[in-house]
């Protein structure tokens, strides 16, 4: 490497890229990058887990690996294995196996008997094990969220899943870059979930694809952690792998005292190190992106994929397109009218996209001495235990009840309905998770995607509508 | 797995853009611990009417897209979930190439990991194929030359590693166990320790 190599300014991207470089990439092979934290569940493991067996293999790194159950458990409660059982016998087999698995192959599980337990997206960041500069992987897309924190993070298919658990490591080619610059700040009532279905809006379902995202910018610098988790999760749907934010003060303060975080002179170490985890002044992007955060209001999805998108205060787009015209006959919705109002037949508050405490408080402070409107079924599905524990620890439970809304265990649930929690066929849901695709919460059901505001303000009016007024006077 | 070199059918057109995973194969089927018979699982939403039998309108169910191992879809196809099953699903149903201008990153890397092949093309090539749903076409992995029955060529891109490995009829792990010995030289000099 030559001395202007070295001082080349680099983007946040390639300093964690280039530093679990094991072995470089050629024109005929790929990079062998090292994995610092692989995270597992029920769901896209059975198959790798069977490979190791198949070749005799052992997991390679089992104190790198942290596994969970999320996406096929219940989230009604379990007492027993038999309760498990109310999710199917397929997916109850699968949850079976994973403890199986975990066992045999000496990883620690974070099942049922956890009080740390919940979506994989939520309790890395939560017990501190996300954390800047690492390597993050999981079989599930979107493990992006874990940008959040200045690491690079992807989802990979489980093949992959079995090369990190045999071997740490990945064959990989070096992404593109592009930069979202997000100025100016978020108004009142309009929040991260906004501002990335805006994002998307604009860019595009394939905007990002080949590509990392680094989110910058005033509006990015002033939002919290989970703000920050909400916006670099959904940079998959922007067909981007990853999403990064560089960590900053926010980043270290979420981080520090973590269960999994360094302590004590490491603590010390490792901050002197994330520091330096930023673009360096005149680092190069292959592409950027600007957008105007104080433009923007609450967004709501109208078609099947979260990039067909409107202000909540918009009309449902016209149009003779191919993909508009069948999106919105499956939406039963028309185009030329206001989305405001639309009728609406359940909400889910939950996911790896807004199932934090924050968002939980948004819901409670919206839904605080209201009703959810009688022809709403309204579930709340917090994102992991911890959270259920800091939000019954608040009251939170008791304001969602009495509001007439299910309270639930934490896991995946509504948002793709793997454990039976699903929108009946035809019904309308306005949902704060991350995809609106054609049957993605149950076969024939209809989601509008939203943020945690608008999906309680959805739940009391009954139909579509601005959040904003609801937040006078509070 | 068995090697693949070049791979000729009539195509099977589906004109959709952003085909997601989720159409692909829904996530009810997703509770498997296997990757067999998910073929039967493939597009189910759109393949089988409410009461479970066969749409005679999808594309699929016409008697002449028996045999057909070639698919044609709209650009963005396979984007969302990371679920290797989608590949799966496709493979196990019997289509051994998609052909899209665009193919999403992690079904790319997934279907390159099971015999089945992405190939992104220019968007002309693509309205012509969209047009003419069941035209013969050769997919020749060697020179990685996508042929038209009008003779047109389209020589497309393929990651290298991928590519031997598809023609050789083996998997990336064996590879991968092999850098052992510089896995561990990374683990022991890195600056710092995860």
């Amino acid at each position: 490497m030559n001395a202007d190599e070295v001082n080349r300014p680099q983007t946040l991207f390639e300093k964690v890229w280039e530093s679990h470089i094991v072995v470089p990439e050629t024109d005929e092979t790929p990079a062998v990058l090292y994995i610092d934290l692989h995270l597992i569940h029920e769901v896209t493991t059975p198959q790798a887990f069977s490979v190791l067996r198949e070749r005799g293999l052992q997991v390679r790194r089992p104190d790198l690996t942290l596994a969970t159950m999320d996406h096929s458990t219940p989230t009604t409660p379990v007492h027993t294995l038999a309760d498990i059982e109310v999710v199917g016998s397929s997916a109850a087999n699968q949850i079976r196996q994973m403890e199986t698995n975990c066992r045999e192959f000496g990883i620690d599980l974070l099942g049922f008997d956890s009080d740390s337990r919940g979506i994989v997206h939520v309790i890395g960041p939560e017990l501190g094990a996300t954390q800047p500069g690492k390597t993050i992987v999981c079989g599930d897309s979107h493990t992006s969220t874990h940008g959040a924190f200045g690491a690079l993070a992807f989802g990979i298919g489980t093949t992959e899943v079995g090369h990190v658990l045999a071997t740490q490591c990945l064959l990989q080619r070096r992404p593109k870059t592009l930069a979202i610059e997000v100025d100016g700040t978020l108004p009142p009532g309009v929040s991260a979930k906004d501002l990335i279905l805006a994002i998307i809006g604009e860019i595009g379902v394939d905007g990002g694809t080949g590509h990392v995202i680094e989110y910058r910018g005033e509006a990015i610098r002033s939002l919290d952690m989970e703000a920050r988790m909400t916006i670099c999760n959904m940079s998959i749907e922007a067909g981007a792998r990853a999403g990064m934010i560089a960590p900053d003060e926010t980043t270290f303060e979420y981080l520090r005292e973590r269960p999994r975080s360094p302590r004590g002179e490491d603590w010390e170490r490792a901050l002197a190190r994330w520091r330096g985890l930023v673009s360096d002044e005149g680092a190069e992007f292959d592409r950027t992106v600007r957008i105007d955060a104080s433009a923007l209001a609450p967004m709501v999805t109208f078609g099947t994929n979260p990039g067909m998108v409107v202000p909540v205060t918009d009309t449902i787009p016209t149009g003779t397109g191919g993909s508009l015209a069948k999106a919105l006959s499956y939406m039963e919705l028309e185009g030329g009218k206001p989305i405001a109002g639309t009728p609406v037949d359940v909400v889910f508050v939950g996911s790896c996209t807004n199932s934090r405490i924050s968002d939980l408080e948004q819901v409670a402070g919206l839904l605080r001495g209201r009703r959810v409107a009688d022809n709403v079924r309204m579930l709340v599905v917090p994102g992991s235990q911890r959270v259920k524990q800091q939000a019954e620890d608040r009251g939170l439970d008791e304001i969602f009840r009495a509001a007439g809304a299910e309270w639930r265990e934490s896991g995946c649930s509504m948002c793709l309905g793997m454990n039976g929690d699903t929108v009946p066929r035809g019904k309308l849901s306005v949902s704060t998770s991350n995809r609106n695709f054609e049957g993605r919460q149950g076969a024939g059901a209809r989601t509008v995607l939203a943020s945690p505001l608008t999906a309680a303000a959805a739940a009391i009016a009954g139909h579509i509508t601005d959040p904003r007024p609801f937040l006078d006077g509070d | 797995m068995d090697p693949i070199v070049r791979i000729t059918s009539p195509t099977v057109v589906i004109d959709q853009s952003d085909i997601d995973t989720d159409q692909i194969i829904p996530a009810r089927f997703l509770t498997t611990t296997t990757r067999e018979g998910l073929g039967q699982a493939l597009f189910a939403d759109w393949r089988y009417r409410e009461d479970g039998t066969a749409d005679p309108d999808f594309v699929l169910n016409r008697p002449d897209a028996e045999g057909r191992s070639i698919l044609v879809a709209g650009n963005n196809f396979g984007c969302g979930s990371s679920r290797e099953h989608a590949p799966w699903a496709l493979a196990d149903y019997g289509i051994r190439a998609v052909i899209s201008t665009e193919i999403a990153d992690i079904f790319r890397s997934n279907a390159l990991k099971n015999g089945l092949l992405p190939v992104e093309i220019p968007a002309e090539l693509h309205r012509w194929l969209l047009a003419n749903p069941g035209a013969e076409v050769t997919i020749d992995l060697e020179s990685s030359v996508l042929k038209l029955p009008d003779g047109r060529e389209h020589e497309f891109r393929i990651e290298a590693f991928a590519r031997y490995c598809l023609m050789q009829g083996t998997d990336q792990l064996g590879y991968l166990l092999g850098q052992e010995n510089a896995i561990e030289r990374f683990e022991t000099t890195r600056p710092w320790k995860p």
